[in-house]
């Protein structure tokens, strides 16, 4: 049996969730150079935003199809609550402050976070079953369930729609401005602080999302589920170009892919057996960022901005 | 105004820590307290999770040795002698259970230690005891090494005096999972997975030549990390390999996910484990795709002991939290087989324990190697590497959503 369509579509699903990850952390670099190391953590509030409206919001026996989009307005609501009260209260005072300060601020909250989450959650000190679609269909060799199907069609509209939102709306149009430059933007007459705002909203959303794709395809959430999968996308955002929205998800398919090819078939390489298989796919996925940042520092699409390029 | 707001804060904070090391010291003399007069109080340490992850069975541990202490109190096992607890807690973390054996060793009244759970955190707390001269006993710690050395498969050489388990090694385990997977279950084509750690590597090495060795085909191993989330990669090859078993040698947190993955994928073949993966939460995580997955676990069920109904009646009626079912009946063995010997010393030394608390400690150690009585787990006898010599081991199967023991067997 050819299992490569199989291992290809096994890394677009997971690169697809990256993607939608790391657009959070691209559009907050893009606009104000911070790492927000909490973007791991808002897609976990995010999840556990959607969990409570299904267990405690949804009367029992409510259909998914009526479940799912509830849930992902009740994970979108928490985690954009989480992301732009981060950046009210956490970053805001701090916009004037040395580059060092915000970022140890990132992660402090990020940890911050976890813990409430981990102590005031009902049962989350262990994984929390999470409602999972798993009526599985088989195309060709390739075999996927409803969870994946919601994950890839998620992740184009959402795309779709940031693309769409950031050229041709007004706000869109903004937000490349405050991108260039915030000073000029503010001159100009651009609420930057609004701007600013928005992004962080916007990369909350992206995470919500996420984060409803994970429960259903894997079934469990816990409160450390944001940290591997933060770091995760951290980097396809920097493999993408970081700063570029169609790099992060571009970074993220290529990531999962890479991932999951390394994992799949590295070990069939004469000699390379002792290099293969899951425990070494991380390895691999790094040493392609090592690689890809040596040839083309600025990612694989780079920032669009000129100035920053 | 600034600096003396800053100055107030700190008066009062300082008087605040002040106070409450002052607490602290109160409560350690009170203790000494007890040695005095004509009834002598010693305490049994315990070290287990008690909090976070493997609490459950942490617990467990802890209110089996509880219940040993109250039933020899009871009794007057040792008379003369009042028995108490001190439980710490080392979260399932190396480094604390290291800090809580030297508060145990560095506490006179303390003659031996019940715990840890996890073999990883015992690997740090041995020579902490070893040097204190006292004896630890773990209801649960399942490496080799810990009791015949690094080189166990080729030369066993005991590493510490002081180490004893009242629970059988991860070698008797895999072989007897091995056992039962190829005569069992009728299963000739086994995938092993394991997660690098120290247990679950262990585990799958010993299971995998076990199993060759039976006449099984091993289609192919793999290895993956804690705390991965995706194994789609993973589970692809599992479905190619052709495979009607997969091994896994880790914890719950991993092979639940593993489970679910491969059964959504439509491989319906069980995922076969140690005791790290026999916890409740393995079931509510995998959820249906956990059902007619099999673990071993060291020991027999505690339900079936005829012995251990008097204890099971105590932890439930005592309201006690977590699970007496994998360790309770060994921890409880554990702190009687430490009380024993305590009485042993005392009746050697003409009736009177000998005062000196170093002397106590070290002829705790060599009266636990002597031991030889009817625990509530069967007969608790150590041999000359501080294993246990009642080597029984259990295979359960996730049957409607519950753990079913499914057969008890001793190892040769």
């Amino acid at each position: 049996m050819n299992t490569l369509p199989q291992q290809l579509a096994n890394g677009l699903l997971l690169g697809s969730m990256y993607g939608l990850i790391a657009i959070g952390y691209t559009m907050v670099y893009g606009i104000v150079q911070l790492i927000n190391f909490a973007h791991g953590e808002i897609f976990m509030t995010g999840a556990f935003g959607a969990l409570t409206v299904y267990f405690y919001v949804l009367p029992d026996g409510t259909t998914m199809w009526a479940a799912v989009p509830l849930m992902l307005i009740g994970g979108a609501i928490v985690a954009i609550l989480v992301a732009v009260g981060a950046e009210r209260f956490a970053y805001r005072p701090l916009r004037q402050a040395p580059r060092l300060a915000p970022l140890i601020t990132a992660i402090g909250l990020s940890l911050a976070l976890q813990e409430v989450v981990r102590n005031f959650y009902p049962g989350a000190d262990k994984a929390r079953a999470f409602p999972s679609l798993d009526t599985t269909h088989d195309i060709g060799s390739v075999t996927i369930k409803d969870a994946d199907i919601f994950l890839i069609l998620a992740a184009v509209v959402c795309m779709a729609s940031l693309a769409v939102f950031v050229r041709r709306s007004r706000t869109g149009r903004a937000m490349q401005a405050t991108a260039q430059d915030p000073d000029t933007a503010q001159l100009m007459g651009i609420d930057t602080n609004r701007i600013i705002v928005i992004a962080f909203a916007i990369g909350g959303f992206f995470a919500a999302v996420a984060a409803v794709a994970y429960g259903l395809k894997y079934g469990n959430v816990d409160y450390r589920m944001g940290f591997l999968m933060g770091l995760k996308a951290f980097t396809a955002a920097v493999l993408g170009g970081i700063g570029n929205i169609y790099g992060a998800m571009l970074g993220g398919i290529v990531l999962g892919i890479a991932e999951t090819l390394a994992s799949a078939y590295i070990d069939e390489i004469p000699g390379m057996q002792q290099l293969g298989g899951q425990s070494w796919a991380n390895v691999w996925a790094f040493c392609l960022l090592i690689l890809v940042l040596l040839f083309r520092p600025q990612g694989l699409l780079g920032e669009r901005v000129a100035d920053r390029a | 105004m600034r600096q003396r707001s800053l100055v107030i804060l700190t008066s009062v904070l300082t008087t605040g820590a002040l106070t409450l090391t002052a607490c602290g010291s109160r409560d350690d003399s009170g203790d000494k307290g007890g040695d005095s007069g004509d009834s002598t109080t010693l305490t049994i340490g315990v070290d287990a999770p008690l909090s976070g992850e493997n609490s459950t069975t942490g617990l467990g541990i802890q209110y089996g040795a509880q219940i040993a202490v109250d039933d020899a109190n009871k009794n007057k096992l040792v008379p003369g002698v009042t028995f108490k607890l001190k439980a710490l807690d080392d979260k399932a973390q190396p480094a604390t259970g290291q800090s809580n054996a030297t508060a145990l060793t560095g506490d006179d009244t303390v003659v031996g230690a019940v715990g840890p759970l996890n073999s990883g955190v015992a690997q740090t707390m041995q020579q902490v005891f070893a040097s204190a001269d006292m004896v630890q006993i773990s209801p649960s710690n399942t490496a080799p090494e810990l009791t015949q050395g690094k080189n166990w498969q080729t030369t066993k050489e005991r590493p510490y005096k002081t180490y004893f388990r009242t629970a059988t090694t991860d070698e008797l385990q895999g072989s007897f999972a091995a056992d039962y997977a190829y005569n069992g279950l009728k299963k000739k084509k086994a995938f092993v997975v394991d997660d690098k750690q120290t247990y679950g590597a262990g585990l799958a090495r010993i299971f995998n030549a076990k199993f060759k060795e039976l006449g099984g085909q091993v289609v192919a191993t793999d290895h993956v990390n804690t705390g991965d989330k995706d194994f789609g990669s993973l589970v692809t090859k599992i479905k190619n390999s052709g495979a009607d078993l997969l091994y896994y040698g880790g914890q719950y947190d991993e092979s639940s996910l593993i489970t679910k993955q491969l059964k959504d994928a439509g491989v319906k073949i069980p995922l076969f484990g140690g005791d790290g993966m026999f916890a409740s939460t393995y079931i509510e995580t995998a959820g249906k795709a956990s059902e007619g997955d099999l673990v071993t676990s060291v020991g027999v069920p505690a339900d079936t002991l005829p012995a251990a109904k008097q204890f099971i009646a105590t932890y439930k009626s005592k309201g006690y939290k977590g699970d007496y079912g994998a360790y309770g009946a060994y921890s409880y063995d554990a702190a009687t087989a430490i009380i024993n010997a305590v009485k042993a010393v005392k009746d050697a030394n003409g009736g009177k324990l000998p005062t000196d608390s170093k002397e106590l400690r070290s002829k705790v150690v060599d009266a636990v190697q002597n031991s030889n009585f009817d625990g509530i787990s069967g007969k608790v006898s150590f041999d000359q590497y501080g294993d246990t010599t009642n080597k029984q081991l259990t295979v359960y199967q996730v049957t409607k959503g519950e753990w079913k023991s499914v057969k008890t067997g001793t190892a040769d």
